[in-house]
């Protein structure tokens, strides 16, 4: 790539600080020079979280059939898979599998809600209406 | 307390970190392409069984940790590395650490990391920065990514630090322990020895998935995603290629422009004319990256869709691996007299 074809579409990151690339100036010698972002990877940074948007949208439908519990939404939500959240939480991964199911989680005592409802920033009731501002 | 300390951005964050530490030791040649060259940076995996962020896992570059690592070792340096059980006594370490006067870096997660924009917070726990003061709550903080230095509150640090997951840095703080300077012939040596490595890490592993290969096997794999896996999963899949490509501190074309600079600043040391010409080679693969890069984006974009789109695309790995292997062949026939 020569230095001046190093594109700058503005991106999130791009608004926060510029990225340094690589290329080539006109005696063909590396140089650095600062970017605000490519297009190409800003678009695929919104599919990633178009994925994500429809992961939670997916996880409300089941949770509202009553074939999971609120927690896979907020898993899905923040990013969780069943590893971090038992890091986060300090639960132990069989012990999350279990409270996925709504039969179990509904039983779940107040103390252990309120383990998973700081881990995702909520409150116990929002964690269980699934009722959250998005950010 | 502020230690002197000199924040240079760079692409990378750990190319940044071992770089700006290794200077502050006196190591004042040290820069990011030798950094990321010395310490064999270069690599290609692609492991279909392992998924990260519900994608497919794909790297450009060798495992998280091993660019400082090596850097120090074939400089000859000894490196102090701590990893923590308990927050307190991480905190503690750290604080000591600076007291003697040694900014330190960390490993720390992102998704926690309240500087960086919440678009790029995913839950990954290998970036690193160095801290190098501390006043009253608020550490300073220099992120190689970034343009300027910031700070974190001691509880924002340790959150990052102890991040959980995978690769889960517990804490991990690590330096470069004060020596003597680095002659210009320790770097030539160290030079040859990261190229010596990241030859046998491009075309020197066995099996499909690693290097070279690695590249070819991803682009016939790409032609069957398609049928495979559907439109929308094959756009996701090549997202995902693509942020590991262009996304996270590479310089662009996948690490690929880097290491072109490097071999071209290695030439200082090593007075090879091949350097210069094998520089150009990654140079053509970086920007070959970059048009795949484009072909795929028409793709997740749904701009483009058919089968032939995606034996473009294919196509454009199988070649990547025909030139970078080719380079790598180039580099190995090079006698070394240092």
């Amino acid at each position: 790539m020569k230095k001046e074809e190093i594109p700058q579409d503005l991106s999130s990151l791009g608004k926060i600080t510029k990225e340094v690339c690589y290329a080539v100036d006109g005696s063909g010698k590396y140089v650095t020079e600062l970017s605000r972002g490519w297009e190409v990877k800003i678009n695929a940074l919104d599919v990633a979280w178009n994925d994500i948007e429809g992961r939670k949208t997916a996880a409300k439908e089941k949770v509202r059939r009553n074939e999971a519990s609120p927690l896979l939404f907020f898993m899905e939500r923040a990013l969780m898979d069943i590893p971090i959240l038992a890091g986060y939480t300090g639960f132990w991964k069989w012990q999350i599998k279990r409270h996925l199911r709504p039969e179990v989680f509904d039983k779940l005592s107040d103390k252990k809600l309120q383990r998973y409802a700081d881990v995702f920033n909520v409150g116990i009731e929002n964690l269980k209406s699934m009722n959250v501002n998005e950010a | 307390m502020k230690l002197d300390f000199e924040h240079i951005q760079s692409a990378h964050c750990e190319n940044g970190v071992t770089t700006n530490l290794l200077r502050h030791i006196g190591v004042s040649q040290m820069t990011e392409p030798l950094a990321f060259g010395i310490g064999a940076g270069l690599f290609f995996a692609y492991i279909p069984l392992l998924k990260i962020n519900n994608g497919p896992a794909i790297a450009f570059r060798t495992f998280p940790g091993l660019i400082f690592k090596r850097t120090c070792s074939y400089l000859d340096i000894e490196v102090v590395r701590k990893k923590f059980s308990s927050k307190e006594e991480a905190q503690k370490i750290l604080d000591q650490t600076l007291q003697t006067g040694q900014p330190t870096g960390c490993q720390v997660g992102v998704y926690y990391l309240p500087y960086f924009p919440k678009e790029y917070r995913f839950h990954f726990n290998a970036h690193n920065l160095v801290v190098y003061g501390k006043e009253g709550d608020n550490y300073l903080i220099s992120d190689p990514v970034m343009e300027n230095t910031t700070t974190l509150s001691s509880y924002e640090l340790e959150r990052v630090r102890f991040a959980k997951g995978a690769l889960a840095p517990r804490g991990q703080l690590y330096y470069p322990k004060q020596g003597m300077a680095v002659t210009d012939h320790q770097i030539a040596i160290a030079i040859e020895k990261g190229i010596k490595k990241n030859i046998s890490n491009m075309i020197g592993i066995p099996g499909p998935i690693a290097g070279v290969n690695g590249i070819k096997f991803t682009g016939k794999r790409i032609k069957k995603w398609r049928d495979k896996l559907g439109l929308h999963k094959a756009g996701l899949y090549l997202a995902q290629l693509v942020r590991m490509q262009e996304e996270i501190g590479t310089g662009g074309g996948g690490f690929r422009y880097i290491y072109g600079a490097f071999l071209q600043e290695a030439f200082a040391f090593h007075p090879k004319e091949q350097l210069l010409e094998i520089s150009k080679s990654f140079t053509q693969a970086g920007d070959l990256w970059r048009t795949a890069a484009v072909q795929a984006a028409g793709i997740y974009k749904g701009r483009i869709s058919s089968q032939k789109d995606f034996n473009v695309m294919g196509d454009y790995l199988i070649e990547l691996a025909e030139i970078e292997r080719q380079a790598f062949v180039g580099l190995s026939k090079i006698k070394w007299q240092v």
